[in-house]
């Protein structure tokens, strides 16, 4: 192997991307567009849901417990229905996540003493909007049920404390539950992904299409030379995309960012060998840039996006899928990331996915250098 | 006219199903992506690994405990001893949820005072945290009342039966059973549509430019109006090929309820595509090469996934973004799609999605046209 013929390729790719100006766009553009649309577009922070109510009742005690929905963050009620038939046609159309329906009842069941049922109709066609809406449904009601109560045996001259179990709850790693700091380290997972999917696995699929692999085929650059030079450009491409995926994570969203930088950096290099050879084997495999481009989709992005623990918690997939997405180094990587920005585990207690993501570099790498011959078929 | 647009028609289709490749692409991920995402995307939280240490070991700290261990949430996986061994657990990531009771609860409870629940949540992920949390107040808010009760009938048995509360009943509905599946696997048939459609509208055209073909054609006698018709045909027909599969097979793999009309989704579905084929060819004309049509159409995408509510609800998005979402065409159709999959409604709600989806057609037609004719002169 030369050096010289190396760069000699290199330099070929190099001058290829940077003729080509959107290559290069998407390069420099596509972390900050990733970042910024995962960052402001991602929440599941529920707040200000729109809520309908209608109150069978209306008196002063369905008022009160109107009141504490009105007042809570999570809620808007934004209409009072008179009516079912308004209250399902507002669910229907999406106008309503929630409505309320208070018996006609309510107070004067209350007088009378016993449980009182008030009825909670959830759009649950988005089950975790459903899910949450609910949690913070029963709040209200519970607070309000309980203070009820307490009036109730006060006035009968009974002395109880409000609350007999408190919940002291303290949430780790991300205190204050921002959906940002959760979603934005693994978007350097997609990052990179997309790097490998949609840059390298073009490079030679392209040479095939366009007849320009015979002349290169004819130079006396060997298959290892090639892959080297036509790597070497995107790998810096990507390190140069972590460094601007951190700053922006770091200083424009303020995730904490809590482990080592050494880490960072020596796992984003291992798991961007890992998508370029995969990108590159599949180029030199699809011999066509719309089949290279589909495949890689499917290989590397769907993967970090689905099954790494970027959005959807791992452990709560069926356990046969939970074995698969252990083929797909995405999942280590993220796994890193989470660790090393929120958490700030020690490098030395990473090996768990440190040494995975190593082995799928090696093998990978192996792979693609062993796939490529130069060769006419 | 029709004789030449016939002859386009077949070289298309020719051109398409040749290649054993593209055969495959056309069929094999998308029934993937389908599976994938099925098993995959799950707000759900079920079996959370979670270790308890019990200071106290009474009646009433084990009967809190024990609620925890039968709910369906939360798999008490470790009694520990030690609070020291919580940290170092969820630090390890072997538990999401720890919890503690210390050492006076039982007799804080019989003295009538409140006694704390120690709750610590892993918070990486934010949303599991979320809901593990509201998850964690209804069991615990359900042994306080317990707990208060018992007290009253200590004090005053007479009352027990008369006090007021009240309940909160929940009715989700069009998903009576909060399925996270229910919820994206319609959605899936739109994004895949999605990206399946407008990348290969845009591949195709672009191929012929880039390996010189287009020339070619263009020395024929065929029109530019035949030439875009018989580009776009196929893929309309590949298209609506393609939505049937992902939902016939989402739908009987998954057993998705499909409550609505089949023609109201038929029509949605349509408007869609034209919508989709509209954004390929605008892509195609602003590209000349394969590679720079992957990345223009993937910042197509990308938003386009995110901001259209697929996994996201756009009411906690910034009030600035959800105006942009209306630019969107999949934001219409995830309505339509949940609209007729789970709410089974039909065009007297849907009419503004299909206006909206029917407008935007029309308009990215025209422009594709337009610049197309340019493109070619």
């Amino acid at each position: 192997m030369s050096f010289p013929r190396v760069l000699a390729v290199a330099k070929k790719e190099v001058v290829q991307i940077l003729r080509d100006s959107r290559s290069l766009l998407i390069v420099v553009i596509m972390p900050v567009t990733l970042m910024l649309l995962f960052g402001y577009g991602v929440s599941l922070d529920l707040k200000g849901l729109p809520v309908y109510v209608y109150d069978q009742d209306g008196n002063q005690q369905s008022q009160d417990l109107l009141k504490r929905f009105q007042n809570s963050e999570y809620f808007k009620v934004v209409s009072v229905v008179d009516g079912y038939p308004a209250m399902t046609r507002a669910l229907d159309d999406g106008r309503a996540k929630m409505g309320i329906v208070i018996p006609w009842d309510f107070s004067q069941r209350l007088r009378d003493g016993g449980p009182v049922q008030v009825q909670a109709l959830v759009d649950a066609s988005d089950d975790n909007t459903a899910n949450v809406l609910i949690g913070y449904a029963q709040a209200v009601v519970q607070g309000y049920s309980a203070e009820i109560q307490l009036n109730w045996l006060r006035e009968r001259g009974q002395s109880v404390q409000p609350a007999p179990v408190s919940i002291e709850t303290r949430t780790w790693y991300n205190e204050d539950l921002e959906s940002s700091a959760f979603i934005i380290p693994g978007v350097l997972a997609l990052v990179m992904s997309v790097i490998g999917a949609f840059l390298t696995s073009l490079t030679i699929a392209r040479e095939w299409e366009r007849g320009s692999m015979e002349q290169l085929i004819s130079t006396p650059v060997s298959a290892m030379e090639i892959m080297l030079g036509k790597l070497t450009p995107y790998f810096i491409l990507g390190m140069f995309d972590v460094l601007v995926c951190a700053v922006i994570a770091i200083y424009w969203f303020h995730v904490p960012f809590r482990g080592s930088a050494l880490t960072l950096l020596f796992s984003s290099a291992l798991f961007l060998v890992v998508v370029l050879s995969l990108g590159f084997f599949i180029s030199v495999v699809a011999k066509n840039q719309f089949a290279a481009s589909q495949i890689a989709l499917l290989i590397t992005f769907l993967p970090a996006f689905l099954l790494s623990g970027f959005l959807f918690s791992i452990e709560q997939m069926p356990i046969a899928l939970q074995w698969i997405t252990r083929i797909f180094p995405a999942r280590y990587y993220v796994s890193l990331l989470k660790q090393v920005f929120l958490k700030g585990t020690p490098t030395a207690l990473l090996y768990a996915d440190l040494i995975p993501l190593a082995v799928f570099a090696l093998v990978l790498a192996l792979l693609a250098t062993r796939s490529f011959h130069k060769r006419l078929e | 006219m029709l004789g030449r647009l016939k002859q386009m028609l077949i070289k298309e289709l020719i051109q398409v199903f040749r290649d054993k490749r593209t055969r495959f692409i056309l069929i094999g991920p998308p029934i993937i992506q389908m599976l994938v995402f099925g098993y995959a995307a799950t707000y759900e939280i079920h079996h959370v690994p979670t270790v308890v240490l019990d200071l106290d070991h009474s009646q009433e700290s084990r009967e809190l405990f024990s609620r925890f261990a039968s709910s369906p949430y939360f798999d008490v996986q470790r009694q520990l001893t030690d609070t020291r061994q919580i940290r170092d657990l969820v630090d390890r990531g072997q538990a999401t949820v720890g919890l503690e009771i210390d050492a006076d609860f039982a007799q804080k409870l019989r003295k009538g005072q409140t006694a704390p629940l120690q709750v610590i949540v892993d918070a990486t992920n934010s949303n599991t945290a979320l809901i593990a949390s509201g998850y964690i107040s209804q069991i615990a808010l359900g042994f306080s009342q317990d707990e208060e009760k018992d007290h009253i009938y200590r004090i005053a048995p007479q009352l027990v039966e008369q006090v007021p509360s009240i309940e909160l009943e929940q009715r989700p509905w069009y998903n009576p059973g909060l399925s996270s599946r229910w919820f994206f696997v319609p959605g899936v048939i739109g994004s895949l549509t999605l990206v399946l459609v407008i990348t290969l509208t845009a591949f195709a055209v672009v191929r012929e430019r880039e390996i010189g073909t287009l020339e070619q054609i263009m020395v024929t006698p065929i029109r530019p109006a035949e030439f875009i018709l018989g580009k776009t045909l196929p893929f309309f027909l590949i298209g609506l090929f393609d939505v049937s599969l992902i939902a016939v097979v989402g739908t009987l793999w998954f057993q998705v309820p499909f409550r609505g009309h089949i023609w109201v989704l038929l029509a949605g579905s349509i408007l869609f595509l034209l919508c989709m084929l509209g954004v390929g060819l605008l892509i195609s004309t602003v590209s000349s090469t394969q590679q720079q049509a992957m990345v223009t159409a993937f910042f197509f995408i990308m938003p386009s996934i995110t901001f259209s509510g697929f996994g996201f609800p756009i009411a906690t998005m910034p009030q600035w973004m959800q105006y942009l979402t209306y630019l969107i065409p999949l934001r219409y159709f995830l309505v339509v799609l949940r609209g007729t999959y789970l709410k089974g409604v039909g065009m007297e709600i849907l009419w503004p999605q299909m206006a909206a989806m029917a407008g935007m057609s029309v308009s990215l037609l025209t422009i594709a046209i337009l610049r197309f004719h340019k493109a070619l002169d």
